[in-house]
């Protein structure tokens, strides 16, 4: 018969207040398999921790139940302690009398029914608990990045520079993200480019970095420390050791196509490099516009081609490589303006999104860096920006924050205004949150010195009237409607995960929000790491965020990452699936309910558990029609004797 | 030395339990010689009274087979305990309640309306005359046992030793079992005297199944002529294989799946399954569907559920007076 000690937690009130423990102590101590019983104020303190460790000994005890807080906040905390003691760790079992019972109760009586009842349940899973060993696996000091923007571009960094091999992974012909595509960045009103680029030829050249553009994660398999990842990649039809970057193929393409870099406001051909500053710094062929070369339907950029460094044989390639670590740095898009009907469903060319915008302040884009409107290339007098377009909107829209548009919409309007001195700039808000290190300063210089108005209130309507657009809003602080014939309106439209990144985040398993962000482990103190083990989150895709922000964040996995590179094996929980062989018919059932291919038949078509790769979910033990799959330390058994301590 | 005393009942029957015993053909002469019949309503003229009359423990084997309906089989699956050794639970409807056992889903009050009343077409009762418990005649009183509201299984009425399990036994096994108890070599109480895996170990289809089992769309025997070949779920076809005990053919295929139709469960299920409906609903829910399932929608997977036909029956044809329910809901208190 096992010796279990029951330790009690009063948790100053948030227990005690609500379950009389003392009553409990003295109840419970003759319940059969209970040893030993006490309660104590906090039972996570030390002086708490010591008490059981003391008991133990005295008592010569060999399974603890603490009755006290959900065992997501100290179920280690006690593990461990008994452990310091020669108990093994699993022989540790949790009662939660606060979360499940003090908290939800208010009568003092029938919590403290509820939670003799809770503790009954505990001792008797208690008496059948096994003593387990922890799983080990060896470790792939490897590392895959998925997303080429800011924030995979500094982990990848932090990582290589650390010592250890990385793959970045990036959909797009060039890595660089969205931050490539600014002009200048707040609050320093530093150039985007310059700041970014020597980060992005560093990477280019890191002797512990592979690149992999033109490329996506297919398939991943295995768990945290082995993970087989497939990845796929487009060719790029150049060759980037050959590629001169002269540009005579673009000339000979006759394929014109619209610019993704510059959000469709210029063009771009079928063979094309997205920006001069490209890395991998090569042309690529956009095989979705070309006329084709299966068969070679035009074939002028080859031959214009002097360095012979296209090649239309190249193919599809799949790559099967092995990693430690996943980091996702998926990064952001924004909230298409075509879901907003009130702003004229994108149609107007003068109604652009924040990107445009940023696109026509940039000295590379469309208008050579001069303030010109996309209809006509006049130069716009009056511009409207309008803050939160899509944002803070939980009935129609996305019901959250987007936390950079404030900032950036302020440094438009100060750059909008240097480059057109006797333009009006008038801003639309709701709120502005400028929370950041000097990033107040720079609200109030614009107020202050750029003449930018701001109008508090939002804007119904806009439309077309001649060649002005016609913006009808309120001014909440004077209670007055507003309404300005403007030359063009800028929308800092929501931010919203990357496009694809849903489905990416289905194959991997990731967990996400309901507006699909990357869920972290903890929003508190665990922002950096996903609930599922061996993945980090960076950067926008995790929610929406600033440069400053991405680049420490990215840091922050990488320095996790780089922690778990230190150990040479990793440890598995080996509360697992078993299968009992003299109860196994083989019916297979079980085998396709396994999210982690952990199941398969083996020669004496007996189904096997793979101990690493489980994960102890028990999708297959209630498959199991023959109860020959069991869960360790959670028995079908053990939950019977749980279920009659309730009815009976 | 005496031949041990031996006796065969039937409680809630249809009668294929005895036949079961006749169907050891030949051997029931070895049976013959190795035991003393003592007691055995359908093959020999032995009466009630025979049996109070013995002494404890006098027969060393029972075999009862048939569900608990009336009080008549209560009484003596209780005086058969008493007068003997071993009780042996033979048969489906022993074991688990078995079809009479789906009798649960009503009571004696809904049954006499269906069999005496007007909801049964072909009977003529305008005057509602139902059986009674005591009547008198100019000769005296007649009594028929009650009528309960639960069929219940052998085992919830008496203490029992062994289980021979199916619907019926197969005569190998009932052979073997004969053997054994007489041979002295007793297994543990409680035991359920046929192999312990399920159907699917045996099975020559189960390695037709694919890697992944998946459930499209439920079919049945009656809209889809099932290939001979192929694992019934494979085929969409519902087949209790998975959730119930191997016996019914000494070697090879079970005897219905060698006849092409799917298992229909009357072996119960393997040892340490309590419920066998909820294990196989588990089972099925686990595998239906399962290909895509990520981009389902409620309106779907209820479609797909909604084609399995008669629930109760599939899942709980042999065994719903051994399930956790037991029984649908009664208002009265009444047994």
């Amino acid at each position: 018969m096992k010796r279990i000690g029951v330790f009690i937690c009063h948790c100053g009130v948030n227990i005690a207040d609500t379950v009389d423990v003392e009553l409990l102590t003295e109840k419970l101590a003759d319940y059969p398999g209970i040893a030993h019983i006490e309660n104590y104020m906090f039972m996570c303190s030390d002086p708490g921790q010591n008490l059981i460790k003391d008991a133990v000994k005295t008592h010569k005890l060999d399974s603890v139940v603490v009755a006290a807080c959900s065992p997501t906040l100290h179920e280690s905390t006690f593990q461990n302690a008994i452990a310091e003691v020669d108990v093994n760790k699993y022989q540790l079992e949790i009662g939660n009398i606060r979360e499940q019972c003090s908290w939800v109760h208010s009568n003092k009586e029938e919590g403290t029914r509820k939670a003799e009842l809770i503790i009954k349940t505990a001792v008797e899973k208690a008496k059948l608990n096994q003593s387990l060993d922890p799983v080990s696996a060896p470790l792939t000091k490897r590392v895959l990045i998925i997303g080429g923007g800011i924030a995979g571009i500094q982990a990848a960094l932090d990582i290589a520079d650390g010592g250890y091999e990385v793959v970045l992974v990036e959909k797009k012909p060039s890595i660089g993200g969205h931050m490539i595509q600014l002009s200048e960045t707040f609050p320093t009103l530093d150039c985007s480019q310059c700041i970014l680029t020597p980060k992005m030829v560093q990477l280019g050249k890191h002797k512990n970095i592979k690149l992999y553009v033109n490329s996506e994660v297919e398939a991943i398999g295995g768990f945290m420390g082995n993970f087989k990842v497939t990845i796929k990649r487009q060719p790029q039809y150049v060759d980037p050791d050959k590629c001169t970057l002269c540009d005579d193929c673009t000339v000979a393409c006759p394929v014109v196509v619209p610019s993704e870099y510059d959000e469709g406001l210029t063009y771009r051909k079928a063979i094309y490099v997205p920006f001069p500053q490209a890395i991998p710094a090569s042309y690529t062929i956009d095989t979705e516009n070309c006329l084709g070369f299966e068969p070679i339907a035009c074939g002028e950029c080859k031959k214009a081609c002097l360095a012979e460094a296209i090649d239309y044989d190249k193919k599809e390639e799949i790559f099967i490589e092995d990693f430690g670590a996943v980091i996702l740095a998926t990064g952001f898009d924004l909230y298409p303006v075509e879901n907003i009907p009130e702003y004229g469903y994108g149609k107007y060319l003068d109604v652009l999104n924040g990107l445009q915008f940023e696109r026509i302040l940039s000295a590379t884009g469309p208008t050579g860096g001069k303030m010109l409107r996309p209809s006509d290339g006049k130069v716009p007098k009056e511009i409207v920006f309008i803050q939160c377009s899509g944002s803070r909107d939980p009935e129609r829209h996305k019901p959250y924050c987007s936390k950079i548009c404030c900032m950036y919409t302020l440094k438009h309007a100060k750059l909008y205004k240097h480059k057109v001195h006797d333009g009006q700039p008038y801003i639309f808000y709701i709120d502005i949150r400028s929370g950041g290190k000097r990033y107040e300063e720079f609200i109030q210089e614009g107020v202050s010195e750029d003449g930018i108005v701001y109008i508090r209130g939002k804007v119904a309507k806009i439309y077309k009237e001649g060649d002005k657009m016609i913006v009808h809003g309120m001014d909440t602080l004077t209670g007055h409607k507003v309404k300005i014939k403007a030359d063009m309106v800028v929308l800092a439209q929501s931010i919203v995960p990357s496009e694809g990144s849903g489905k990416l985040f289905k194959t991997l398993k990731l967990g996400t929000d309901s507006n699909g962000f990357m869920s972290e482990a903890h929003p508190k103190l665990r922002p950096l790491e996903s609930l599922q083990s061996g993945f980090y989150l960076a950067g926008a895709g995790q929610g929406p965020k600033d440069i400053p922000d991405a680049v420490s964040q990215a840091s922050g996995a990488a320095a996790k990452v780089l922690a778990l590179m230190s150990n040479d094996e990793v440890q598995h929980e080996p509360i697992i699936a078993t299968v009992d062989e003299n109860k196994c018919s083989g019916c297979s059932v079980c085998i396709g309910t396994c999210p982690y291919g952990a199941r398969e038949l083996n020669e004496d078509r007996i189904a096997a558990v793979n101990d690493i790769l489980c994960e102890g979910c028990g999708a297959c033990i209630s498959a199991c029609p023959s109860g020959a799959s069991q869960q360790k330390n959670l028995t079908d058994d053990q939950i019977m004797k749980m279920i009659n301590v309730i009815i009976n | 030395m005496a031949k041990p005393k031996v006796a065969f009942y039937w409680c809630a029957s249809c009668g294929g339990c005895e036949e079961a015993i006749v169907d050891l053909n030949e051997d029931i002469l070895k049976v013959a010689d190795l035991v003393n019949i003592v007691f055995w309503p359908c093959a020999m003229d032995f009466k009630y009274d025979d049996v109070r009359k013995m002494k404890d423990g006098e027969i060393s084997v029972s075999f009862i087979n048939g569900a608990i309906r009336t009080e008549e089989n209560e009484e003596m699956a209780v005086l058969l305990r008493q007068k003997s050794k071993i009780v042996i639970s033979f048969g489906a409807c022993s074991h688990m309640g078995g079809i009479p056992g789906l009798g649960n889903f009503w009571d004696k009050e809904s049954i006499f309306e269906s069999a005496y009343g007007k909801s049964c077409p072909s009977v003529d009762n305008p005057n509602r005359i139902v059986p009674q418990e005591r009547w008198q005649v100019s000769e005296g009183e007649l009594t028929l046992p009650k009528f309960y509201n639960t069929v219940k299984s052998l085992d919830q009425v008496i203490d029992v030793d062994y289980y021979l399990p199916g619907c019926s036994p197969e005569p190998y096994l009932t052979m073997n079992a004969i053997v054994k108890l007489l041979s002295g070599d007793l297994p543990a109480k409680g035991t359920v005297l046929a192999p312990a895996k399920a159907l699917c170990d045996r099975c020559s289809r189960s390695e037709t199944k694919p890697e992944k089992l998946s459930i499209k769309k439920i079919e049945r025997v009656a809209t889809l002529q099932p290939d001979p070949e192929k694992c019934f779920l494979a085929q969409g076809i519902i087949c209790m294989g998975p959730v119930t005990r191997f016996g019914c053919k000494e070697e090879g295929d079970g005897r219905c799946i060698s006849a092409n139709m799917p298992c229909r469960g009357c072996y119960g299920p393997p040892p340490g399954v309590k419920d066998v409906g909820a294990k196989m609903v588990s089972a099925l829910a686990s595998i239906v569907g399962l290909d895509g399932e990520e981009e389902m929608k409620e309106e779907d997977i209820q479609k797909l559920m909604d084609q399995i036909p008669d629930p109760a029956g599939t899942f709980y044809r042999f065994s719903l007076p051994t399930s956790m329910m037991r029984r649908k809901r009664m208002t009265s208190e009444e047994n």
